[in-house]
Formats: C-alpha cells, structure tokens, sequence
C-alpha cells in the first residue's frame, strides 16, 4: 500500500496548487485533497494549508471537527505541514477580525504588519507580497538541498511573532523579524507558499513526503 | 536582504492560445500558453499574468482549462484578469489553479463588487486593473482619469482616488496601466506611477510603456513601483527574464536572481 498524503480540505481558497504541487514531487504517494475528518486521521502525512481571513477558517475547522482531527494527526506523531493561513490557525491567539482564539498548538502570537516604514522611510507595503529570504534558524530534514537565505514566495498581512527561538526553524525580515517557519516533533509549518515558491518550495514538499520525524 | 521586486511577464491569451505574438527566438511555435508560462518560470519570472482577451461564452472554459493545465506545471503565482464580473467567475478562475484575480472594468460600474469579492475571498487574491490617462494640460497639475473599453471610454474618475477607494474596498494589489504609453516603448509614466503608489498602502504594479531594461529601473526607483509588468519586451527575445534582473539587480534593486 502506498502512503497517503492527506491535504486538508475545509473551504478555504485554493486547495489545487497544494496538491499540484504534491503530486509533482510525489514518489509513489497518493495525494488525497479530502474535507473528511477519518480520511485525514487515517493518512500517513497531512498538509494544512489556507488562505483568507483567520475567523472563518478557525469558525469552519470547529464546525466540521477538523480541529480535533488537526489535534489527533499531531498527537499521533505523523507529518503536518502548515501553509500560510494553515500556519496561523496553529498559534494560541490571532489579532486578525478583533482577535481570535486559534487551536493553540503553538505558543505565538498573530499580529498585524502595521504601520512600518524601510530603511529609507518610505511606507511599507501590506500585504507583504513576493519573494522575501528565509534565513534558516536550525539545522532540520525539511531544509534539505535548500541554501540558507533562499527566495519564497509570501502573501500575507499578519504575521507569526512571540515563539520561542527554539521553535523557529526560519525567519524573514519585513519592517520586523518574523516567524516563517516553525516546528515542533512532528509538525513543521511556514508563512510561505512553497507550492508557488518554484525550485526550493518543491524541494521543501519533496523533503516534507520523505521527512521521518 | 528583504522583499525583491517582481517581473512579471504579461500573456495576452485568446480562446487558449497566446496572441499578440510571442515569439521566443529559439521557439517556432509560441502559441501555447502553458509552453510560454513554462519558458518564463524557467527564466526567474516572479510570477505570470495571463489577461484573457476572449469575448465568446465558449471561450470562458478554454480559458479555465488552460489555467488549469498551466497550474498543474507552474509553480509560481499566477494572475488572470479579463472579463471578470462575477463572483463565480472569480471563484471559477480559483478552482482552475489562478492565485489571483485582475478586476477591471467590473469595477468602474459596480464599485462593490470589489469588497464583495475580497471579503469572500480574501484581499491578497484582488487585484484591481487601472487603465488611466492624464487629462491635465502642461501648465496644470497632473490629473489622471480612469478610462475603459481599451482606453476610449472617460469616466470622471479620478485615478489616484480612485485607487485609494479600491483599496479601502479590499482590493490587495494595484495593477496600474497607463494609457499614454501602453504600446509606446516609450517607459512608464513615472508621475503617475509615483502618484497611485505612494497614495495607496498595497502593492503596485506598473505596466504600459516598456521600452528597454532602464525603464524597468525607472519604474521602482523612481516610479516606487513594487513589480513591473511587461510584454513584448520580453516575447520576442529583445531581453530575456535574466538579463532584466541582472540589469535591475546592477542598479542596487533587490531581485531573486
């Protein structure tokens, strides 16, 4: 039986460049896009990806139970790679739609860009759109084959901040230092897109099919 | 170290095939979007923009099917403007594998749409499309103004409030279009460029103008543009993707190279 990578399908934004993506890179695996809670407990790995406002995802995650499906894949030490929004919903608390409790998996804090200037003064642009670098914080399997400070591809207006540098596997720099990656055990989730990050976001998902926690 | 600037090269596609010639030096037949989408990832290209110029219904599912088959190949974002006026179509282009949506004309006549589409889903998916023109003499002020149906349509709208208002309404990124100098090669049209970008707090696409890799430049550091958008600059071998990021990158612009 080949394994079965599980992408998280719960509403929210576009779910096929993920799996596009997968299966790209994929050796063998089936990749299952699936909404059902069973389905996604009884994967061998699990991408939780998302996009768009952090209420609604947190809103439909707790109606469909898929909350507790999150919980059970991480306590059951399989694979979980967060994406974007999917990364955020992992923190305690998200400032974003007056604040909302998120699933808490992680200690962090989700925060507005705000209002930031560069180094010349002039106004930051939010959302932080395109290509930034991601300065490795640790050593880590999901790294393989990707050169420190490589380019992935960001779209978002809050951020992941108040982590323990322990659980930071990356960081990126707009207007402050961020969180862009994170991990613990099993789980490991970024800020970026690696489905839209060409070269090094596949090789970062071929890495996340291999990965052996 | 920080946010590198975008290219992104501009695909005008008709019933599934690239129009307005493109025409890679070493390739024969260009015509096939997913092909030139491929050509262009492969040569550092930031992201694509693919403007759908098709006017029969028929054509509406080629154009889905061809998003889809670039989506399953490319893996950089992609932007897909053109026709778009409802929600649906918005949420169709999505399901075909677009991470972006360009919302132009659809905009002037309904100017809610706009904040209905970003609040189902999401601002970093909205881009509004401005094709704008001065309309002040020399001796005034600079004043540009919105116009539709390919530049011959005034509507009073003033382009900077305007694009301030498209923001407030959700929209997450500008792609700024300017009406003199789209087709002249002549460059952007820095003031007006200079103008939308500091007026509005997301990012701003230039386009319309392109000429050589200076005008590139130009638009970022001048123009404070956050990408560039160009075709035929790009479409028949003048410059390749790389040259144009050596070009900016030699010029103290931060690029993914």
């Amino acid at each position: 039986m080949s394994e079965v990578v599980a992408v998280i399908d719960y509403g929210m934004g576009n779910l096929h460049s993920a799996g596009k993506a997968l299966e790209k890179v994929a050796s063998g695996q089936q990749i299952l896009i699936t909404g059902d809670a069973d389905q996604i407990r009884a994967a061998d790995r699990v991408v939780f990806p998302g996009v768009g406002a952090i209420r609604d995802c947190i809103g439909v995650l707790r109606e469909t139970g898929l909350d507790e499906a999150i919980r059970d894949v991480i306590a059951a030490g399989k694979p979980l790679l967060g994406i974007c929004v999917g990364m955020q919903a992992l923190m305690a608390h998200s400032e974003e739609n007056n604040g909302v409790d998120c699933l808490g998996v992680f200690d962090g804090e989700v925060a507005f860009f705000g209002e930031m200037q560069d180094e010349t003064g002039s106004k930051l642009k939010v959302p932080h759109m395109g290509w930034n670098q991601v300065q490795q914080g640790m050593a880590h399997p999901m790294w393989a084959g990707i050169a420190n400070n490589a380019r992935f591809y960001f779209v978002h207006s809050y951020c992941v901040t108040g982590m323990s540098d322990d659980e930071v596997a990356g960081f990126c720099d707009y207007g402050r230092r961020f969180a862009a990656a994170v991990t613990r055990n099993n789980v490991f989730a970024v800020q970026f897109h690696p489905e839209k990050s060409a070269d090094a976001g596949l090789t970062l998902l071929e890495n996340f099919l291999r990965w052996q926690p | 170290m920080g946010l590198a600037k975008r290219i992104i090269p501009c695909l005008d596609v008709d019933d599934g095939r690239v129009v307005k010639g493109v025409q890679f030096v070493d390739i024969r037949d260009a015509g096939d979007p997913v092909e030139v989408a491929k050509r262009y990832n492969d040569a550092g290209a930031d992201e694509i923009t693919f403007l759908d110029i098709t006017a029969s219904h028929e054509g509406r599912d080629t154009t889905l099917h061809t998003v889809e088959r670039i989506a399953s190949q490319v893996f950089i974002p992609l932007t897909v403007g053109g026709g778009v006026r409802t929600l649906e179509d918005i949420r169709n282009l999505l399901n075909a594998g677009a991470d972006k949506v360009g919302i132009n004309s659809a905009a002037v006549h309904n100017p809610e749409f706009v904040r209905e589409a970003a609040e189902r889903f999401g601002s970093q998916c909205i881009v509004v499309a401005i094709d704008a023109k001065k309309v002040s003499a020399e001796s005034e002020p600079n004043r540009w103004e919105i116009f539709t149906h390919g530049g011959r349509k005034p509507t009073g709208l003033d382009a900077v409030e305007w694009a301030k208002r498209m923001t407030d309404y959700g929209a997450g990124e500008i792609l700024l279009t300017s009406m003199d100098r789209d087709g002249t090669k002549n460059g952007f049209d820095i003031a007006l460029t200079r103008a939308i970008s500091d007026a509005v707090p997301v990012p701003v696409i230039a386009s319309g103008g392109v000429g050589n890799l200076q005008h590139l430049v130009d638009g970022v550091i001048q123009g404070g543009a956050d990408a560039v958008l160009a075709a035929s600059i790009f479409h028949f071998g003048e410059y390749s993707v790389e040259e144009a990021k050596r070009f900016m990158q030699n010029a103290g612009i931060e690029m993914r190279v």
